[in-house]
């Protein structure tokens, strides 16, 4: 795709165009639409989309940066690992700056001596491992379906390689069964949803489709530039106004309605679904995706005998209503106090796309 | 000399003498590194400006230059955005055991030249080696000092109300060049670092428009960081228009990939001008005649702050007309998992 039409997806007078039929939309009453994935977050922050929305507009960040659902009981985890010194843990950065229990990270781990690798993408890790046949190479496997192919693929190709001293510690979660749980809860207070634009490459728009059926909220399937945000709010608002709930796909340059089946299938061959922990909300129903019996030789959890098992969230901290949309980010009593970039208590401050992170950076008031 | 750098090269002894002698003056040579004293005698006079750099740049050799003119561009910039004109460097050299001699040849030749093209001098300089795995390859100090030709000097305290902002080009450029090498990506588009000395164009801008409030080189940390500097030095705001700003298609093309704010990526070659609006198309016409600074542009304003005593900070007027925080990074910028 050319450069000259993705410039049109943040044209200020088409963008103004999408605004006005926005505005015209909305009746004085509130829409609380929550966009799931980070990605789109820290969009609306940085195109200064979130400070021309019209006010009626009520926006709600949810579950979707994997850094920031990944659950404290799993950040102990891998951190416990890297001071194995057999171990050479191989991660995206993100991860460096997420504090476990103990106000620990990786950051200050490689600071003790830990070995810790930052890679731009999974196969990296193969590398560190063929030349560093004497120690045990473990991947971080901490994202979404966007991720977890990549990582399945890497696990084929060490097979195929015969490569015996790389692992991977699988806390892949699986986006659907997270926004149907908030659907579920009758707590949540949600109008419609942007649903994310990379996950949803993979499992196209499908597994969403209930939200309408059975929910009665309406959903886009978004990209990440201003017009296509405006475009799906326009879209949540009209459908609100007019009691037609529907999902749909409104990222159609990229995503297929029925999403890759090929990656799907990837997932399939190396995964199986299991229960997994988020942070803030609790154990989801098949979200997690574990490493499947035939690739068992490169599973770190088999390895290292790794469980995880719920623990006392961490004291004051309100990431889990955060990314439930129940709580907005600079109403936490320790948003911008205690919690700050520097100091983060809860994994919303820690990473770029976490919500209590954008509202510290871009928010002006 | 050996194909590789040995412990004895930093002894003191005749393997010191040779590599001082075959590598160092022949391509720093000057009337006063060849005195071969233990130090330099020089003549200044007047306000005098100091700065001092330590280079660890890896990879040592990148698309643009490499940690030698680096060393050189690094310190000689420090020293002109003191409102002074660089006249003098010392080196000191911290060397890996086993680093190539080739390498170290083409590091010391490409200082020798930049120093050249600076105008300034190498006038003394250090060099140790250490075992194998206790540096790596080569770390490089560089200290300046040069005469400070305005009267105030430009500082980072003395940005106010109605003064215009000017970077001199495009930005990102260097910090996208190293993370690139050192991740071994190849972009369609080379992406070149804009490593370079700027002193001339800054002694042509002082002797010019001496008022100039501010000057500052975006290096670490980027753009934003050194303005969230100026702000809070300042205590005003600095705000920003995003489409005045340059960045090349090939440099934002990359950061998007990689997740990376190319606002947040060190520059090398470029510098911030901040001075009374008054003066801003004078500096403008001034800083295009430089071969450096013919991206030179207007791209921003500084303002009050909201409330008198307020800390400063970076607004941005985003393209679409919304405004947002710019805001300093807690550290670097780590790449992203989606």
């Amino acid at each position: 795709m050319s450069l000259d039409i993705l410039d049109q997806f943040h044209d200020p007078g088409l963008c103004k165009s999408v605004l006005e039929r926005l505005r015209a939309t909305l009746d004085g009453h509130p829409l609380r639409f929550m966009e799931v994935c980070g990605t789109h977050t820290v969009a609306i922050f940085r195109s200064g989309l979130r400070s021309i929305l019209p006010k009626e507009i009520v926006h709600l960040t949810g579950p979707g940066c994997p850094v920031c659902v990944t659950h404290e009981s799993e950040v102990n985890a891998f951190l416990d690992l890297a001071e194995n010194p057999k171990v050479i843990l191989a991660t995206f950065g993100d991860l460096m700056r997420v504090p476990g229990s103990k106000g620990r990270s990786l950051k200050i781990a490689q600071a003790d001596g830990a070995r810790v690798s930052v890679v731009y993408s999974p196969p990296d890790a193969l590398k560190i491992a063929a030349d560093n046949p004497d120690s045990m190479v473990v991947f971080l496997g901490v994202g979404f379906e966007t991720t977890a192919p990549a990582v399945a693929a890497t696990m084929h190709m060490a097979k195929a390689q015969g490569i015996t001293n790389f692992r991977v510690l699988s806390f892949h979660k699986y986006v659907p069964p997270a926004v149907a749980a908030l659907l579920a809860d009758p707590e949540t207070d949600i109008d419609g949803f942007i649903l994310p634009g990379h996950a949803s490459v993979i499992t196209g728009v499908g597994p969403y489709l209930a939200a309408a059926s059975s929910y009665g909220k309406s959903a886009a399937v978004a990209g990440f530039e201003p017009l296509d945000i405006l475009q799906a709010l326009l879209f949540l608002a009209e459908r609100k106004r007019d009691g037609r709930p529907e999902v749909v796909n409104l990222y159609r340059r990229v995503v297929r309605d029925e999403g890759n089946a090929k990656a799907r299938a990837m997932l399939e061959a190396t995964f199986t679904t299991v229960d997994a922990l988020w942070r803030g909300i609790g154990s989801i129903p098949g979200s997690g995706l574990e490493i499947n019996d035939e690739f068992a030789a490169f599973d770190a959890k088999r390895e290292f005998g790794i469980t995880i098992t719920e623990c006392p969230p961490l004291p004051g901290c309100k990431c889990g209503d955060v990314l439930k949309g129940k709580l907005v980010p600079n109403m936490c009593p320790l948003f911008g106090k205690a919690c700050t970039p520097a100091k983060p208590v809860g994994p919303c401050m820690v990473s770029t796309e976490g919500s209590c992170a954008a509202y510290f950076k871009y928010q002006v008031d | 000399m050996s194909e590789k750098v040995l412990l004895d090269y930093g002894s003191g002894g005749k393997a010191s003498q040779r590599l001082i002698g075959e590598l160092f003056l022949k391509n720093f040579d000057n009337p006063e590194l060849r005195r071969m004293n233990d130090g330099a005698v020089l003549n200044v006079s007047g306000k005098i400006a100091v700065s001092t750099d330590t280079f660890t740049v890896d990879p040592i050799f990148f698309p643009g230059g490499d940690i030698g003119s680096l060393a050189v561009h690094g310190t000689v910039n420090d020293v002109a955005m003191m409102g002074a004109v660089p006249r003098y460097l010392t080196c000191g050299f911290l060397l890996e055991e086993g680093l190539p001699m080739d390498d170290l040849t083409r590091i010391v030749e490409s200082m020798g030249a930049a120093a050249r093209a600076a105008g300034v001098w190498i006038v003394t300089g250090d060099t140790k080696v250490v075992p194998k795995g206790a540096a790596d390859k080569i770390f490089i100090n560089t200290t300046g000092i040069g005469d400070v030709i305005v009267d105030p000097a430009p500082a980072g305290d003395r940005a106010a109300p109605g003064d215009a902002i000017i970077i001199t080009g495009t930005l990102g450029d260097h910090g996208l060049a190293i993370l690139s090498t050192r991740q071994g990506l190849a972009f369609e588009t080379p992406v070149l670092s804009d490593c370079a000395s700027l002193n001339h164009a800054i002694e042509s801008l002082l002797r010019g428009l001496p008022d100039v409030h501010v000057l500052r080189d975006p290096t670490r940390g980027g753009l934003a960081t050194t303005l969230n500097e100026i702000a809070l030095a300042s205590g005003v705001v600095c705000e920003l228009v995003e489409d005045e700003i340059p960045v090349r298609p090939e440099v934002r093309g990359g950061c998007s990939l990689l997740g990376l704010d190319p606002l947040y990526l060190a520059n090398e070659g470029k510098f911030l001008c901040i001075l009374p609006e008054a003066q801003a198309d004078a500096a403008l016409k001034l800083l295009h005649a430089n071969p450096l600074c013919t991206g030179a542009k207007r791209i921003g304003t500084v303002e009050a702050v909201d409330k008198p005593g307020a800390p400063g900070r970076v607004l941005l007027k985003t393209g679409l007309g919304g405004k947002r925080l710019l805001g300093m990074l807690e550290g670097e910028q780590l790449p992203r998992i989606c």
